[in-house]
């Protein structure tokens, strides 16, 4: 690699520890971060950021969630768009009913309240374990779709049963709304997966994260060593509800502009657990590579005809593409069970002895 | 107060007021349940045999009634067809075999469900790739319409629906116990270590499973299809066999015909009763809160096997 860690000495239990316990690593992602928040937004087209980089922010924040509870806590959950949903409802209420709160806060109270729902749906888990509590989480799912679709309050009476982003500002700038740019609405969406993904990695890094990985690895064994598991197990869902709560509540405001709740539907469910399984089971960083990739792969497949100069009907286009998304998933669990995450691992592996691998 | 009545003591008064309504809500839940039923049966067919979450069942009902539907359009007559179908899905339990399961043999179960759910975008793909997406009629010659008999309306279809389901149970019962493969079939449910190590094929088995599954899959989708055509959606009844499936223990084929009886039923009790109460529509989760609750109670469901944990 053009780097290496030799003459690198950790003196301190502090520094063993660091994230990047590397300079160059620090330096890199230092780098990296200030890049994302400078460069896209001069640079990038609308469709750019449009298409692909805010829907890739709005899914990893779910997936980071979804990794919590399911990679590292080990509760496999099919509730995901159900909890996104209560994220996107309660902010649009809250904003709505005091519109002088900053829109910030409004997400972060927006990811507590989904917090709280995703306690009541985790109490199952107490008793069932497994497949039984993937579709039990279904019911999750199901019932809290019913419920905004159902019940007016949720959309104060709208009769179209949208909920739309209202025009609000952050520091002066214009970040939800039909005026909001794009850039300025990247900027913040950025801005909270950096936040809270920092939060995440150092989670999973403490005592909470290696209390959920026990639950994991052997529930009854980290019973007996002294972590409850009412709490553990608890925990996991309210902090994943909660970061799937701001997805959700980012997907309206900040991606969608508004939408009902078609768009929190069973797929989405499914479609975050992909970008979790793709990117690697409790990792955080294989949860970025998840999103991207499924973000991704179906623009590249909507896209691929048109530069291969094939011309082939919307309908057929469709159906190929989801077969295609099929035989993808199947093809990378195949390559690698565990995902992208440990692809990247390997690559580094290998990248730090070459070209001299003895 | 007059919404405790509501709740507790209107529905009731309905139902002993109108019994033959009532008769009727429940004959229509059954009818239903045994529809359940027969897409949970292909689900608990590969869970006892491989152990896999086998998510795209439902998409192998669409893919299989796509089929049987499409060469029917193509003038095949009907038992050809049936046959030709039977014929894609046995090669259909091959390709997985290989192409999916082998593979990922010794893999965590969490990575084979993300395959089956693959396999069911792959299925819906190349269904409506090649046959194409509209609506199909499937005319099985059963009319859909209502007889009365002691004053109660009961749909022939219905009526057909369930007995293919008794009768397929009756016959997936002979086979697992009676037969040389179906013997194999248990002995590698129970443990498959075991079952390698006394001579029995694990992956003829797995085919033979997912043959079954996919011979499942096809009654289950002309039944469903020829009830309310053959689309896109039934793919989406996989969904409503869940709950069945983890009612009645994902394990037990008894348990998916009484976990199907009592999903059907209490849904048709609960829209026709309770649902005006709450704005109708229900029954996408109030089969999900049946089992959720009864899960609490019994976690394994109704006939699984009891789940003991060691450390």
């Amino acid at each position: 690699m053009i780097y290496r860690e030799a003459g690198q000495f950790k003196t301190s239990y502090a520094a063993d520890q660091a994230v990047f316990p590397i300079v160059q690593d620090r330096v890199v992602v230092g780098a990296f971060l200030a890049l994302a928040f400078v460069l896209p937004p001069a640079l990038a087209s609308e469709y750019w950021l449009q298409a692909v980089l805010i829907p890739f922010l709005v899914y990893a924040m779910a997936t980071v969630g979804l990794n919590l509870l399911t990679g590292y806590a080990g509760q496999v959950s099919l509730g995901t768009g159900g909890f996104m949903a209560v994220g996107a409802y309660a902010a649009f209420k809250l904003t709505t009913g005091f519109p002088g709160l900053s829109i910030l806060l409004v997400f972060v109270l927006a990811g507590v309240i989904a917090a709280l729902v995703g306690i009541v749906f985790g109490l199952p888990s107490l008793r069932i374990k497994g497949f039984y509590l993937a579709v039990a989480t279904l019911a999750a799912q199901f019932f809290l779709i019913w419920l905004f679709n159902k019940v007016g309050w949720f959309v104060n009476y709208a009769s179209s049963g949208t909920i739309t982003a209202p025009p609000r500002t952050v520091m002066g700038f214009m970040v939800t709304g039909p005026e909001a740019t794009a850039a300025a609405r990247y900027v913040v969406a950025l801005g909270l997966v950096v936040v809270f993904g920092v939060v995440a990695k150092n989670l999973v890094r403490g005592r909470i994260g290696r209390s959920w990985m026990a639950i994991r690895d052997r529930d009854i064994a980290a019973e007996i060593i002294g972590v409850r598991p009412l709490r553990t197990k608890l925990l996991a869902f309210a902090i994943s509800s909660f970061y799937c709560g701001i997805a959700g509540s980012m997907l309206v405001f900040l991606f969608l502009g508004s939408a009902e709740t078609q768009a929190f539907d069973i797929n989405q469910s499914f479609l975050v657990l992909f970008m979790v399984i793709i990117g690697g089971l409790g990792s955080i960083l294989g949860s970025f590579l998840g999103a991207a990739f499924i973000v991704l792969t179906p623009i590249f497949l909507t896209n691929a005809p048109h530069w291969l100069g094939l011309d082939i009907s919307v309908a057929l286009q469709k159906q190929i593409e989801v077969m295609i998304f099929g035989g993808l998933i199947i093809f990378f669990l195949i390559v690698e069970p565990h995902g992208l995450a440990r692809l990247w691992q390997i690559a580094k592996e290998k990248l730090r002895l070459w070209p001299f691998p003895h | 107060m007059d919404l405790l009545y509501a709740v507790f003591v209107g529905p009731f008064r309905d139902m002993v007021t109108a019994p033959t309504f009532l008769a009727e809500v429940l004959i229509g839940g059954v009818a239903a349940g045994l529809m359940y039923s027969l897409v949970a049966l292909g689900f608990v067919l590969i869970f006892k045999a491989s152990g896999v979450f086998n998510f795209a069942q439902g998409a192998m009902v669409l893919f299989s009634a796509l089929t049987l539907v499409g060469l029917m359009e193509r003038g095949v007559p009907m038992v050809l067809a049936l046959g030709l179908t039977i014929g894609v899905m046995v090669a259909l339990a091959f390709a997985i075999e290989r192409v999916v399961l082998r593979p990922l043999v010794n893999q965590e179960h969490i990575i084979l469900f993300m395959a089956t759910i693959g396999l069911n975008f792959f299925l819906e793909g190349l269904g409506e790739m090649v046959w194409g997406a509209n609506v199909k009629r499937l005319d099985l010659g059963i009319p859909d319409e209502s007889f009365m008999a002691a004053g109660i309306l009961i749909n022939k279809l219905e009526m057909a629906a369930a007995a293919t389901a008794a009768i397929l149970v009756g016959v997936l019962a002979v086979f697992f116990q009676s037969t040389k493969i179906g013997r194999a079939l248990r002995a590698v449910a129970d443990d498959h270590e075991a079952a390698l190590s006394i001579g029995i094929p694990l992956r003829t088995i797995w085919v033979v499973v997912w043959s079954v599954a996919g011979l499942v899959a096809l009654a289950a989708g002309i039944m469903w299809g020829a009830k309310s055509g053959v689309q896109f959606s039934l793919s989406l009844i996989a969904l409503k066999a869940l709950p069945v499936l983890i009612l009645g223990g994902f394990t037990s084929v008894p348990g998916a015909i009484v976990g199907g009886l009592i999903i059907g039923t209490g849904e048709k009790i609960g829209e026709v009763y309770w649902g005006p109460l709450v704005g109708g529509a229900i029954e996408n989760w109030f089969a999900y809160v049946v089992a959720l609750a009864f899960l609490l109670v019994r976690p394994q469901g109704l006939f699984g096997e009891k789940i003991i944990e060691r450390v």
